[in-house]
């Protein structure tokens, strides 16, 4: 189905969400949707499938104006929108989980009928090459299988517009090939399949044509063929920017941080961390790939503190770690910016400066005797706001309210106030817009430049090849293998980081 | 924005939910005045103008039991009558006196709770206070000056109180227990403990037979601010002022508080920060225990002047919903403690005038506490925004 939106103009209290926004894919098109965070994507989706109403403008398809006040409608209309945080329930199987809201029903009560269900669903399944298994538990699944089982639903349901909003975020690179066949397969039979991301390569892989969207307006449109990372990046972003920051050659110094042989466990006790070994030196970047979930999580906890070593050897500048409260390691000169700013690297209700000071609040200037100096954390923050050119109203103003971007230069402002020799950074970028990836990762090789080693854990391929001088890749709690820098590749990381069995039967 | 305007900001809910919840109270006076009720169907307007006449006799009659009659207080004050004050400002001075001990406990519960403790133990640790109080008091009986005893029998309610409070905070930090289900069971030990130390020999006043104390105030007394008959407003009071301050300052300017309000918050966040999670919530607990401790103190040396097994009255609870009231900040604990106290003595004095049941006033406690917790109610009712949360729905 042809479907257009013309002139959609959405406004929240003090924000302009979309402005006046026209945007149009032909059947069995895939309409690449690019745009930073807070450019009206998501709000102009919501808007499509019945979550919000426009103040303005209209939603035709196949030429027919249609007005919807419910997600329900939407649905009926064909439009179907698989969600970032899946919608499933875990305990429910595969054909449960697809019925759901849509059951066929038979005999005089009702019943459930499972076995058309269950026949549509293989159906589907086999058509769109989906490859998912109608009996197995959701919980028992992978997430790029669950992502499926989300399409599956909205297929069931006689879509014929796909809304796919990141899909890539929770995928590994091979996921994510598996997602274009997909995708493929799908506008073959005329779907048409409306992709909504902020990562530029995957626009340029997958789509027929890209809208960019920039302060809830279309900023262009493109043609992959014609185009290149780099414009869509100026268009996103409204300015030139450097998607890779330059950096000189590194100039590795003394081994700061050491890791022989790691053992650390996770909160249920399993081997996470299954003995690594790793080597951090002054001057260098060294950056860890990995898909989420390798124990990438528990051995940046054990490196700053806040996991106990199971077994094997740290050692941070020279001192053997066994046991050291975080506070000890921060003393050491580690910095640490942690995966997730709004749970672990930020106290949201409290203010900029209360965050500035978040871990240097015990020290001087900031105290003495166990009483603050107001003043000297003034001082501090507006020192930090300046020096990071942190956007905000004032110091006093709560993290809550800044964007993700200025969150975060909050955390690297603070992390970076004390005398760094170490940098412990956990998806430093994660979420943040071109721009804001840009200036973090500028910073973060300043520091390198300025002779502190770096250690960088992405699940990002991108930021992994543009940051890092030498690149691990870490598989099932272990580092199964090191590139250097220039020798990587989006293919060769790729096929690590599915492990190297599955590389090898792949390639 | 100013510090004037974020005030006053701050203020417009719970100021509104107390209006609300008198507004509701309003309706009950109305609809439970049978009577009236009936002539609604034979004389309208007289029974409309009957109503709105109960409901201020009602309110009027609380007021004046709270704050006393101001006319009759100048008066009094220019005759100079000793009695004549007293009976004048006895309905102030009674407010205040009932203020006090919600202070104490209220600036208890709002340190926990901004701690990100939920302590619901304020009548355990303030009864547990008040027994070393008592304890201390009837052990140094005439072996020490009674200004010596005074401070000695707050010192040692106020620890004891504190490790009451303690015990939960320590088994939070270390075992992960609940401190919901620990606070509470808690209170229940701690009624048991008073009732079972009441009966000893040691404690009991002679010849009763009742779970009451010894009287405390030949032993040791809380000196009055007024010393006037009838006046039972002593320096307890202003104690408890000072307090706020101390918790104020605790909380806002210095680095414990700092560690306490981040715990509160994000317990990870602090976590990451290098602060030592359990440390803060032990301290906050053993801190909120000690405040209400020492309101337990000053209660059985003072105001009320000896133990006895009822001595709470559900202030621990109260406590809990005055600090919401207030917005966990020590000021705001001061001031709704005073409209709680106001509540009280208010109350019973409508319940003698107008003849309205005494209970309306917990319909009223009960409704404000409920609006308090329920802010998007009052401000659907008002038609109020909500501060930027709106921004955030665009991402």
């Amino acid at each position: 189905m042809r479907l257009e939106l013309r002139d959609i103009t959405k406004r929240f209290p003090g924000v302009l969400a979309n402005d006046s926004i026209s945007i149009s894919a032909d059947r069995g098109e895939v309409l690449g949707m690019l745009g930073e965070n807070g450019a009206g994507k998501t709000t102009l989706m919501n808007i499509l499938s019945g979550l919000y109403r426009p103040d303005a403008g209209e939603i035709l398809i196949d030429g027919q104006q249609r007005d919807f006040h419910d997600p329900a409608e939407a649905i009926r209309a064909g439009v179907g929108m698989v969600h970032q945080h899946f919608m499933l329930v875990p305990v429910f199987d595969v054909v449960e989980a697809v019925a759901l809201g849509s059951e066929t029903a038979s005999g005089p009560l009702g019943r459930f009928d499972r076995a058309a269900a269950r026949r549509r669903i293989v159906e589907l399944s086999e058509q769109y090459g989906l490859n998912v298994d109608p009996d197995a538990k959701i919980e028992t699944l992978p997430v790029g299988v669950r992502q499926r089982v989300e399409i599956l639903k909205a297929l069931y349901r006689h879509s014929d517009i796909l809304v796919l909003d990141e899909p890539s975020a929770v995928l590994t690179p091979l996921e994510t090939a598996e997602l274009y066949g997909i995708i493929r397969s799908l506008t073959k039979t005329g779907t048409t399949v409306i992709f909504i991301t902020h990562k530029l390569n995957e626009v340029l892989e997958v789509a027929d044509r890209v809208v960019v969207l920039r302060r809830g307006r279309v900023a262009g449109t493109a043609v992959p063929a014609e185009t290149t990372r780099q414009a869509l990046a100026n268009m996103m972003v409204g300015r030139d920017v450097e998607l890779i920051v330059p950096k000189g050659p590194a100039d590795p110094g003394d081994v700061v941080l050491s890791l022989r042989d790691l053992m650390v466990r996770d909160d249920r006790l399993e081997m996470a961390v299954d003995g690594l070994d790793l080597e951090v030196r002054a001057g260098e970047i060294v950056a860890v790939a990995g898909v989420q979930g390798n124990g990438q999580t528990e051995l940046v906890e054990a490196i700053v503190g806040l996991r106990g070593i199971d077994a094997g050897e740290m050692s941070i500048g020279g001192e053997r770690i066994v046991r050291a409260s975080p506070r000890h390691i921060a003393d050491l000169g580690v910095a640490h910016i942690p995966e997730d700013r709004g749970r672990d690297g930020l106290i949201i209700q409290m203010t900029v400066a209360e965050n500035y000071i978040l871990d240097t609040y015990h020290r001087q200037p900031y105290s003495g005797l166990g009483i603050l100096d107001p003043a000297a954390v003034a001082t501090g923050a507006e020192q930090g706001v300046r020096d990071f050119d942190i956007r905000t109203p004032s110091i006093e103003t709560t993290a809550s309210s800044l964007s993700g971007g200025n969150q975060q230069k909050v955390v690297v402002a603070r992390e970076f106030s004390r005398p760094v020799r170490l940098v412990v950074a956990a998806q430093p970028t994660r979420g943040l817009d071109v721009g804001s990836i840009e200036y973090i990762h500028r910073r973060i090789v300043e520091q390198r430049d300025a002779g502190a080693a770096i250690l960088i854990i992405s699940t990002e391929l991108d930021e992994v090849l543009a940051v890092g001088d030498r690149i691990a890749v870490m598989f099932e709690g272990r580092i199964v293998g090191i590139l250097e820098g220039e020798t990587a590749t989006y293919e060769n990381l790729g096929l690590l980081m599915g492990g190297a069995e599955f590389g090898g039967v792949a390639a | 924005m100013t510090r004037a305007g974020r005030l006053a900001r701050r203020a417009v809910l719970p100021i509104l939910a107390v209006v609300s919840a008198l507004l509701l109270g309003a309706v009950v006076i109305i609809l439970t005045d049978f009577e009236n009720l009936a002539r609604f169907g034979t004389d309208p307007l007289g029974a409309v103008g009957a109503a709105i006449g109960g409901v201020a006799t009602g309110y009027g009659s609380m007021l004046e039991g709270a704050f006393g009659d101001p006319s009759r207080i100048a008066a009094a004050i220019q005759s100079g009558a000793e009695k004549d004050i007293a009976t004048a400002i006895r309905p102030l001075t009674e407010t205040l006196v009932a203020a006090g001990p919600l202070i104490f406990t209220g600036l208890g519960v709002a340190i926990s709770f901004r701690t990100g403790m939920f302590n619901i133990g304020g009548e355990g640790q303030m009864i547990v206070g008040a027994l070393g109080a008592t304890t201390t008091v009837i052990a140094l009986a005439g072996n020490a000056p009674a200004g010596v005893i005074l401070v000695a029998g707050v010192v040692v309610g106020t620890i004891g109180g504190g490790l009451w409070g303690f015990v939960p905070g320590f088994l939070k930090a270390r075992t992960g227990a609940h401190e919901v289900i620990t606070t509470i069971m808690l209170n229940y030990v701690a009624a048991q403990v008073v009732l079972f130390a009441l009966r000893s020999e040691f404690l009991q006043a002679p010849g009763l037979g009742a779970p009451i104390s010894k009287v405390l105030t030949p032993i040791a007394d809380v000196p009055l601010i007024i010393d006037l008959p009838a006046i039972r407003l002593d320096y307890s009071f202003v104690v408890a002022l000072v307090m706020a301050g101390l918790v104020s300052l605790l909380l806002f300017r210095t680095t414990k508080g700092f560690e306490l309000r981040a715990a509160g918050f994000n317990l990870t966040a602090a976590r990451y920060a290098g602060m030592s999670a359990g440390g803060s919530m032990m301290l906050a607990m053993f801190l909120a225990g000690a405040l209400a401790g020492m309101g337990g103190s000053f209660m059985v040396i003072g105001t009320v002047g000896q133990l006895t097994n009822d001595l709470s009255l559900g202030i621990g609870f109260n406590a809990i919903a005055l600090a919401l009231l207030a917005g966990l900040r020590p000021g705001g604990v001061v001031l709704a403690a005073l409209l709680f106290g106001a509540l009280t003595t208010g109350g019973k004095n409508m319940g003698i005038v107008s003849g309205i049941p005494y209970d309306l006033l917990f319909f009223v406690q009960a409704l404000v506490i409920m609006f308090v917790a329920a802010p998007g109610l009052v401000r659907a009712i008002y038609r109020l925004r909500a501060p930027k949360a709106d921004a955030e729905v665009v991402a």
